[in-house]
């Protein structure tokens, strides 16, 4: 055992599978303890809100200290982020009116672009073919310009109980700052929210739990029926061997989604919890095991040590378990491990057909897919929204692949390089 | 040819036996579910729908069809007589439109998408293998590892990442549909091209991941083959290494035929979830819809023509297996 143990991490492609694995197995057992949030608790008033930190902006006004920092680009940049590229192309079309030369325009140039614009602008000029929808445009900007420039700072008035009147209670200068240490609400999302304005990080890793849950109870129930049959139409031949080849090769070509999702729609949506979906998803896919167990048991039957078994008068269980299914096991693991991966899949494709389990309870990798296409996440670039969910499922059925084919190379050696 | 036609009728009444059982499925199974599936689903969809006359006379119209009230039976009976003519009845979701009617307008674009797709990934999936097995080294070390990482990766995963890098930032094909949807369908020169130019994605989508799989598969052929006497022998006799892997191809080509035959189903499946991401209005968003609008009918319906699809397409492939490989031949002359 120990010796068979040493030469599977001897296996490259095991070793890094098992890494992989292991490190998402280990993120997601840790970051729960730490970070203790419903995964489900709907943060966002809106949907989609970018990854970063996001800070209280009535708590940072209300800080105790402020810190006054004279960082001379403070006020490029401010401009610079303000102005949008929308903006710089109108204020290169205006200039282009008043007569500036084309490759004198720099629209990446924010200081020499504002000063052009206030040498040139001037709203009573009539430029023919301008709508007024335009013209208004233009003033506007040109005020918001003037707001930007001003180097005063933005007054903080609160409204007197008594009398109703707005009385200023204090000033932000455009060179306060505060430590963010300091300001009492501050939350990192990492990958921001989703449409309904959860924490995807949070969710993410409740979902992979799930998900890789979904996958080791499909797996397993897939695993056991496919050793069972196999074991039995292997083993006992005759009759059962028949029998239970015919429903095999049935189910090998009836495809096992479409049972799936006649099953799941039957379920309804009420009744589909994780744990059903994965039940449903484990009694559709033990073909493979069960056939190749078969072919495994088949040529195992009359070996020497089968047949001194027998000749001992041992029972069928005692020689299934002692002399049979030593010999099978890193098949069966082998086939395990892809199960439980294509049941991750199979949980993600139901997901997104809307057969998935009910949403209310907990969320899975396929879900968390779903509701990412259905507000068009991929469209409006939101990329933090389906992009982790797919890395993850990727890296998930990716590092159990190559577990199994670094177990398939230990345990064939004709397929070693 | 005398050979062959035990073969053909093996074959036949293997395909006759699955599509019988394939049905029986399909019958049984929500019915097995406790509670009639549709007045579930009618009583379901009557909570929130405005139009619940509407709703009624269609349950009432489908009981009558498929007697739903009746014993198991006699439904059964009906349910076959109905099916052989082609009437599935109204769509819950789709009312007045009939079953049969949305499902002939999507099929054809299924088809037509994932065949051709699955046909190409499979032929360019076992040329790599094969190249990769011959020419070894580097092209080995770079085209394996890739492969396996995207037979891996789920089919919708793939679609979501062609449409965000072609789709959307480069902006090269159109993200949605099956053509552009300010054009009618109809035989004109803009909206063939419009078709034409929305077909892209998906069909690379499907035939990028049957690449993937079938890459690996060839590759572990090849090279099993090119270690073999034959090959050793031929090339003690001096036989050009071009024609040898020529015959080594062929060798090869005969287990992912089977592979093919017993892999289109998944395939399938995989590539109607790719549908739903491009919304093709093929047979993948068919079952969409129908599964949002608590549509049993159509679910029902949607599922039988797959099944058919997936057993008719490995029925085929059997049977052009069986010409291809010559072993057939030999065993059933004997």
């Amino acid at each position: 055992m120990k010796h068979i143990i040493r030469q599977v991490f001897h296996s490259g492609k095991f070793v890094v599978g098992f890494c992989i694995f292991v490190t998402i197995l280990l993120v997601v057992i840790i970051y729960p303890l730490f970070i203790t949030d419903s995964p489900l608790a709907i943060l966002g008033q809106g949907t989609f809100f970018p990854p970063g930190i996001y800070v209280s902006t009535f708590d940072s006004i209300n800080s105790p200290t402020t810190y006054t920092l004279d960082l001379n680009d403070a006020a490029a940049v401010r401009i610079a982020n303000k102005l949008s590229s929308d903006d710089r192309l109108a204020i290169k079309d205006w200039l282009l009116v008043a007569g500036i030369p084309e490759d004198q325009i720099d629209i990446t140039d924010t200081k020499k672009l504002l000063d052009q614009w206030s040498s040139n602008y001037d709203p009573k000029k009539n430029i023919p073919g301008m709508t007024n929808a335009k013209r208004n445009y233009f003033v506007r900007l040109d005020n918001s310009l003037k707001g930007l420039l001003s180097a005063e700072g933005a007054i903080i008035a609160t409204k007197n109980p008594e009398t109703g009147i707005l009385e200023q209670t204090g000033i932000v200068n455009q060179s306060d700052y505060v430590n963010i240490n300091q300001v009492a609400s501050v939350r990192w999302l990492p990958l921001g929210t989703d449409n309904f304005g959860r924490d995807v990080l949070n969710e993410l890793v409740k979902a992979t739990v799930v998900s890789l849950q979904i996958g080791f109870v499909a797996g397993i129930i897939a695993t056991l029926i496919g050793l069972t049959l196999g074991l039995l139409a292997g083993y006992i031949g005759g009759i059962a061997d028949d029998v239970i080849m015919f429903i095999t090769n049935l189910f090998t070509v009836i495809p096992s989604f479409v049972l799936l999702i006649l099953i799941s729609f039957s379920i309804g949506q009420e009744q589909r919890g994780a744990f059903t979906i994965a039940v449903v998803i484990g009694f559709t896919s033990w073909v493979w095991t069960a056939r190749a167990v078969r072919s495994q048991v088949v040529s195992l039957r009359n070996r020497d040590h089968v047949n001194l078994s027998k000749l001992s008068g041992h029972s069928i269980v005692h020689i299934i378990l002692t002399d049979i299914l030593p010999y099978i096991a890193s098949y069966v693991i082998m086939a395990l491990i892809l199960q439980i991966s294509s049941g991750i899949l199979a949980e993600a494709g139901l997901s997104i057909l809307g057969l998935g389990p009910r949403t209310t309870d907990v969320p899975t990798l396929g879900l968390m897919m779903n509701w990412a296409m259905i507000y068009q996440a991929q469209i409006l670039g939101k990329w933090w929204a389906y992009f982790p969910v797919l890395l993850t499922i990727a890296l998930i059925t990716f590092s159990m692949n190559l577990m199994n084919t670094g177990l398939d190379q230990v345990f064939n050696p004709a397929l070693r390089d | 040819m005398k050979g062959y036609r035990k073969y053909f009728l093996n074959k036949l009444a293997w395909f006759l036996v699955t599509l019988v059982c394939a049905f029986l499925l399909n019958f049984i199974l929500p019915r097995l579910m406790p509670g009639d599936p549709v007045a579930a689903i009618v009583a379901r969809m009557a909570q929130g729908m405005s139009n619940s006359s509407g709703v009624q006379a269609i349950y009432e119209q489908y009981t009558e069809l498929f007697g739903t009230n009746k014993p198991m039976l006699e439904q059964f009976f009906l349910y076959t007589r109905n099916v052989a003519r082609g009437d599935f009845g109204f769509s819950f979701s789709q009312y007045p439109r009939t079953v049969a009617d949305v499902l002939s307008a999507s099929i054809w674009w299924t088809v037509c998408l994932q065949f051709p797709a699955i046909i190409v990934g499979w032929l360019i999936g076992n040329s790599l293998g094969a190249l990769a097995a011959y020419l070894k080294g580097g092209f080995d070390k770079v085209i394996m590892p890739v492969s396996i990482f995207i037979s891996n990766f789920p089919p919708f995963g793939m679609a979501v990442l062609l449409m965000v890098i072609f789709g959307v930032n480069l902006k090269w094909f159109p993200t949605s549909g099956g053509y552009g949807f300010d054009l009618i369908p109809s035989f004109t020169w803009s909206f063939m091209w419009s078709v034409i130019v929305h077909y892209q994605l998906p069909f690379w989508s499907i035939v990028l991941i049957a690449i993937g799989g079938q890459a690996i598969g060839m590759r572990s052929m090849s090279i099993y083959e090119l270690n073999a006497d034959y090959v050793k022998y031929a090339r003690f006799l001096g036989i050009k290494d071009r024609k040898i892997v020529g015959y080594v191809f062929r060798n090869a080509m005969l287990p992912q035929i089977t592979g093919l035959a017993l892999s289109v189903g998944t395939m399938v499946g995989g590539a109607l979830v790719a549908e739903i991401i491009f919304s093709y209005p093929g047979l993948g968003s068919t079952i969409l819809t129908a599964v949002r609008g608590q549509d049993y009918p159509l679910v029902s319906a949607t599922t039988l023509i797959i099944t058919l699809m997936v057993l008719s397409a490995n029925f085929i492939i059997e049977i052009l297996y069986g010409i291809i490989d010559p072993r057939i031949k030999a065993a059933q002359a004997d």
